[in-house]
């Protein structure tokens, strides 16, 4: 890269000495990208924008609450009543949780569909589990804070997870709550960690990005990119894609935060923290729910831990489980069922982690938890020395600009 | 976009310029609009406003003494002038005073001073308010952070300080009771 790409001469004295300017221009301008991206490749910068919102809302959030017992849950109704603009800080920051894990669950059926996870990016896709495990501790945690009956249980019945651990169990939820109960020492540590552990997750964001540049986006048919020909810079052409997408997706969430602001919350919330009574149905927030099916699905206690534990843990090992060679489940024809069959099982074990646990949903709940392990532990090792995969196109342009039988999709999309 | 004649290009650049600033100055309102309850979140809060006024009750204030009371968080000086002090107050020439106000001015009823008692330098609190504190040249108020000396009247006449100790708005309710703010 030559040194005078640069016209102005501040940018070019700072560029010389320190290349930050030569470093955004080859990681956000002239950077290679596949041309076939479809819109699926929106939602990794979506989740970045709805990171970055999450940050600055709670940056100005913490400066009007209070962690402490007594003063918690006013400190929010203050928020919400008297500090200027503060009920709209507050639900941009409330259904930001749920939109951020909205983008993130779909970036993750992305990579899942797409075979995002395999060489050379396993280390990119564990990043990326890291991160949805980072974001579940924060929410957690957050949730906690407005000090509210669901804030309250949700915050002993999580911590009381650890209890099922045998034989230090006990001694590790005491040590979590800084004494006998969910009290005040633990609304201030997990104030502390709420505050600090997005940070971390900004830390990871970063690694996800190295590695992701290290080799470039995966595309939909999933081949590797075999020369410029395949590729397009990333400015303008991605940069205004994602600007559109975040356009779309703004809508739908001031949708949310100026129409429907408590829609995915529950109304118990509303109603201060009581270590004397427990509400009659407590439920995590959506985003935890097919988690939850999982733990109240196995009739042990610390089987279900396990299982809950391990139905992220199967994430991280996925790049090894998943011994296809063939990426794109468009070439995979009885994976591609499979996949669906996943999508549906992750939306019902949702549905039922909401629903009471008695008679048909006690069922319902094991077959979609032994659902959703035999598919990462038995159908994506064996799989493959079953299915027949379509023959995959030469290279990514072929099916564009050689008409191949393949994509002939492709071929009447692109033509004009 | 690469074969075009001259003019119809020329025209077309007409138009993306102008989609081009349209698209900028819109979201820069945007990036504006999102910006400013961000920041103002930071004034005071409907509650911290509900709470900015203070009445005070004077009846049991004997001449020659003073009462600390707070208001919008920051202390205000009420003294019961004794009549050699309101004569000192009024009598002084004004001409070499760095912030020159008559009397008059800044104390409707003569009997009783309010001032807000921060200092006009940096913002400490005056002594002058017990019975033993240093009061200062001027027997008014004196500033330990910096020597600033305040008159009868709260003013300025030695120091740093460059005006006079603020009055606050305040009003007589009845005789004896004030309201500030």
């Amino acid at each position: 890269m030559s040194k005078s790409k640069f016209k102005n001469p501040v940018v070019k004295w700072i560029d010389h000495r320190l290349p930050v300017f030569s470093f955004m221009d080859h990681e956000l301008n002239h950077y290679p990208t596949p041309k076939n991206l479809n819109y699926f490749w929106n939602f990794g910068s979506l989740a970045g924008f709805a990171l970055v919102t999450m940050i600055v809302t709670g940056i100005v959030l913490s400066m009007n609450y209070t962690a402490h017992v007594d003063y918690a849950f006013d400190s929010v109704e203050r928020i919400m009543r008297d500090v200027n603009h503060g009920w709209l800080i507050r639900y941009i920051h409330m259904n930001g949780a749920s939109f951020f894990f909205i983008v993130v669950y779909i970036h993750i059926f992305r990579g899942l569909y797409y075979g995002s996870y395999k060489a050379p990016r396993e280390l990119l896709w564990i990043l990326g589990v890291l991160i949805l495990l980072l974001m579940m501790a924060t929410a957690f945690m957050g949730y906690v804070l407005p000090w509210g009956q669901m804030s309250f249980w949700g915050a002993t019945v999580i911590t009381n997870l650890f209890s099922a651990i045998p034989l230090v169990g006990e001694s590790i939820v005491t040590w979590l709550w800084g004494g006998f109960s969910v009290d005040n020492s633990t609304l201030n540590r997990f104030f502390s960690l709420h505050f600090v552990l997005p940070f971390v997750i900004v830390g990871v964001v970063i690694l996800h990005l190295v590695a992701l540049h290290r080799f470039g986006s995966n595309n939909p048919i999933g081949i590797d990119v075999k020369g410029t020909q395949d590729t397009v810079p990333f400015s303008p052409y991605y940069t205004i894609k994602d600007l559109f997408g975040l356009s779309v997706f703004l809508s739908f969430f001031a949708a949310a935060v100026f129409f429907f602001p408590n829609f995915m919350g529950h109304p118990d919330n509303y109603i201060e923290a009581n270590p004397m009574v427990t509400p009659a149905h407590i439920v995590p927030e959506w985003y935890f729910l097919p988690f939850y099916a999982i733990l109240r699905a196995i009739p042990d206690k610390l089987g279900g831990v396990l299982f809950m534990f391990g139905a992220i843990a199967v994430l991280f090992i996925l790049p090894w489980l998943d011994r296809s060679s063939v990426r794109s489940s468009q070439f995979r024809p009885i994976y591609k069922i499979f996949f669906w069959i996943l999508l549906f099982d992750c939306i019902l074990l949702g549905y039922l982690g909401a629903m009471p646990a008695e008679g048909i949903y006690v069922l319902l709940s094991r077959i979609a938890t032994a659902y959703y392990f035999f598919h990462f532990l038995i159908l994506f090792p064996l799989l493959p020395y079953i299915e027949k995969t379509k023959p995959l196109p030469i290279s990514i342009s072929e099916p564009i600009l050689g008409g191949a039988a393949t994509a002939s999709a492709f071929a009447t999309r692109e033509k004009k | 976009m690469s074969t075009k004649s001259s003019s119809k290009g020329s025209k077309n650049e007409g138009k993306r310029d102008f989609l081009i600033i349209s698209t900028y100055t819109m979201a820069g309102i945007g990036a504006a609009s999102v910006a400013w309850p961000l920041i103002d979140q930071m004034n005071p809060a409907a509650d911290t406003l509900a709470l900015a006024s203070t009445e005070v009750d004077l009846s049991s204030l004997e001449e020659g003494q003073a009462i600390t009371v707070t208001w919008r968080g920051k202390p205000v000086f009420v003294r019961h002038r004794t009549p050699e002090e309101i004569k000192l107050a009024k009598e002084v020439s004004l001409d070499d005073m760095r912030h020159p106000e008559t009397d008059e001015e800044r104390v409707p009823n003569e009997k009783f001073i309010v001032l807000v008692g921060v200092c006009t330098h940096l913002g400490c609190v005056p002594l002058g308010q017990k019975s033993g504190d240093v009061k200062g040249q001027y027997g008014g108020w004196f500033c330990p952070c910096h020597g600033s000396h305040y008159d009868h009247s709260g003013r300025i006449r030695k120091g740093p300080a460059p005006t006079n100790l603020e009055v606050p708005s305040y009003k007589f309710l009845s005789d004896n009771v004030i309201k500030i703010g």
